[in-house]
């Protein structure tokens, strides 16, 4: 499915360069998200995927160029309730930490900066309706270290999704997750993009898994290779010759 | 045991200051604990006994004045960390050997006051002033309403911290209250269980609590209960059999920590 018909620019990034210390990481990087997109950031290890995501929500400050966020300059940007953003080995956590399923998402709920301040009934109301998107509303009182990594990915999801964000930036997600437990994930991701107009924009190396529901993609590999609609992409190749070698990354459907 | 000694104004007035204490030593360990920053009151407790011997040089009221050297050490050690790339334990042993050897220096040139200044190598909470115990009480109600107040927030950044970053407040500015509540605390624990074992009241009781817990409301209940019965507890055995306060306390808080890492694992 194409977007011919422009709507409303989320995220704008305009001449980013970012290196560390001295290195680059990313060089010129111009690319843009639209609300109802669903974008899939691809490209080898090291290619700066990471860094664009970090740059794109603030936790990086670029080195060159601009970032905006809902048409606005992204350091007078305050509507962060609107982002939800999951970052790479996300279930890193700390596993003596002491906290249920419920007050991961309550925590959240309770900090994020936003207009106006849901109630005690209210927050929990929202718990219970994000775990069961996530299909986890019967594991609230569960702590989280006692969930498996798969499980624990939802809950991080369910926390993302709570405070009704506009947009999802998540960061390989599935890592260390079966392959059914992938497609359903992909699946809910798709479902809340056509369903609930959620925009994603998702970093991944299971290009294979994510295509049917993309409709966008950016390759990178320090520069943006490619950035465009998915179904042109498939017909070019250019990002196997960008990954060589990685068969895993092509296709099913083709 | 006679009734009138236990309801003794010195008794009273030791219980009420190590309540008070109790409370903000359960509340801010669980978050000293898990953000990885025990060591920060270990680092604390040597700033602020270089405070006390500075107060006692300078004939200023020693407890005062520790606090406010112990707040400007606790800041100098988040900067330390930020700015100066150095690991926070790094950061840490600069300040408190730093500390110390001030202390020592002091106490080397004035050599009138190294008897006080011993009360604060192990603490002395049944000879605490009823000055002190105003102060006490009150520097732990701000502790305790500066984590309950913040709470969620608190959580969250401790819990995942780059998440948090994304959330539109302040981490820093939490960062810095956390510091400056543990440098109030630990000035406070100085008075009542010592330099030697400050960093014990603090870490102990949420040592406990995690070894029990299955949620953070738990975690924080049972810590602020482990600790209100160590210290509370360790005062009457310290009263009644005429024993030191302070190892009492700690004695009891090392119990609390068996037993729960026990039933843990008999779980
Ligand atoms: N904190 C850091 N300090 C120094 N260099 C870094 C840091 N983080 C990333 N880099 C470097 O920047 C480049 C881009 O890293 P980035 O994490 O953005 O890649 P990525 O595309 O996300 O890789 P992966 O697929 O492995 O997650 C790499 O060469 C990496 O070594
Ligand atoms: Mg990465």
């Amino acid at each position: 499915m194409t977007m011919e018909n422009k709507t409303e620019e989320i995220i704008r990034v305009e001449g980013v360069s970012f290196s560390y210390d001295g290195v680059p990481a990313l060089l010129d990087v111009n690319l843009s998200v639209h609300r109802g997109d669903f974008l899939a950031i691809i490209g080898p290890n090291g290619s700066g995927k990471t860094t664009l995501l970090k740059i794109m929500v603030g936790l990086l400050k670029p080195g060159q160029g601009r970032v905006w966020l809902f048409g606005q300059p992204l350091e007078a940007f305050k509507q962060w309730h609107k982002i939800g953003y999951i970052q790479q080995k996300a279930t890193n956590f700390d596993p003596i930490f002491p906290i249920s399923v419920a007050e991961v998402i309550a925590a959240s709920l309770n900090s994020v900066s936003r207009p106006v301040k849901p109630g005690r009934g209210q927050v929990r109301n929202k718990i219970m309706e994000a775990l069961q998107t996530v299909g986890l509303e019967t594991e609230a009182g569960r702590p989280m270290n006692s969930l498996s990594g798969g499980q624990q990915q939802r809950v991080l999801i369910a926390r993302a999704l709570s405070t009704e964000p506009e947009i999802l930036l998540l960061d390989e997600p599935t890592t260390g997750i079966d392959y059914p437990s992938q497609e359903n994930f992909y699946d809910l991701l798709g479902k809340l993009n056509k369903q609930k107009q959620l925009t994603i924009v998702l970093v991944t190396h299971d290009y294979g898994i994510v295509n049917r529901h993309v409709n966008r993609v950016a390759c990178l590999n320090q520069k943006l290779v490619y950035h465009g609609e998915h179904s042109e992409f498939c017909q070019s190749d250019r990002f196997r010759e960008l990954l060589h070698g990685g068969h895993h990354l092509i296709s099913h459907r083709h | 045991m006679n009734g009138e000694l236990i309801f003794s104004g010195l008794f009273l007035r030791a219980l009420l200051a190590g309540g008070g204490l109790a409370l903000a030593c359960g509340l801010l360990g669980v978050f000293l604990v898990l953000r990885r920053d025990a060591m920060i009151s270990h680092g604390l407790s040597h700033v602020a006994f270089a405070g006390v011997a500075l107060g006692l040089a300078l004939n200023l009221m020693p407890l005062i004045f520790s606090i406010v050297v112990c707040l400007a050490g606790s800041l100098l050690i988040l900067r330390l960390k930020e700015q100066a790339r150095l690991p926070g334990d790094t950061a840490i042993a600069l300040l408190s050997s730093g500390g110390l050897a001030l202390a020592v220096f002091l106490m080397s040139i004035k050599k009138d006051f190294g008897a006080e200044l011993m009360a604060y190598l192990f603490g002395d909470i049944l000879a605490i002033a009823p000055s002190e115990v105003y102060l006490a009480v009150g520097l732990a109600l701000v502790v305790t309403a500066g984590i309950l107040l913040n709470l969620s927030r608190l959580v969250f950044m401790t819990f995942d911290r780059e998440a948090a970053l994304v959330s539109g407040f302040s981490l820093g500015r939490l960062d810095r209250l956390l510091v400056m509540m543990t440098a109030v605390t630990i000035v406070l624990g100085l008075r009542i269980v010592g330099l030697l074992l400050v960093t014990g009241l603090t870490v102990i009781p949420a040592a406990s609590a995690l070894q029990l817990a299955r949620n953070f409301r738990q975690t924080l209940l049972l810590s602020s209960f482990f600790s209100l019965l160590s210290i509370l507890g360790g005062i009457v055995l310290a009263y009644v059999f005429n024993l030191p306060a302070s190892a009492a306390i700690i004695f009891l808080a090392l119990l609390i920590f068996s037993l729960s890492h026990l039933l843990k694992r008999w779980r």
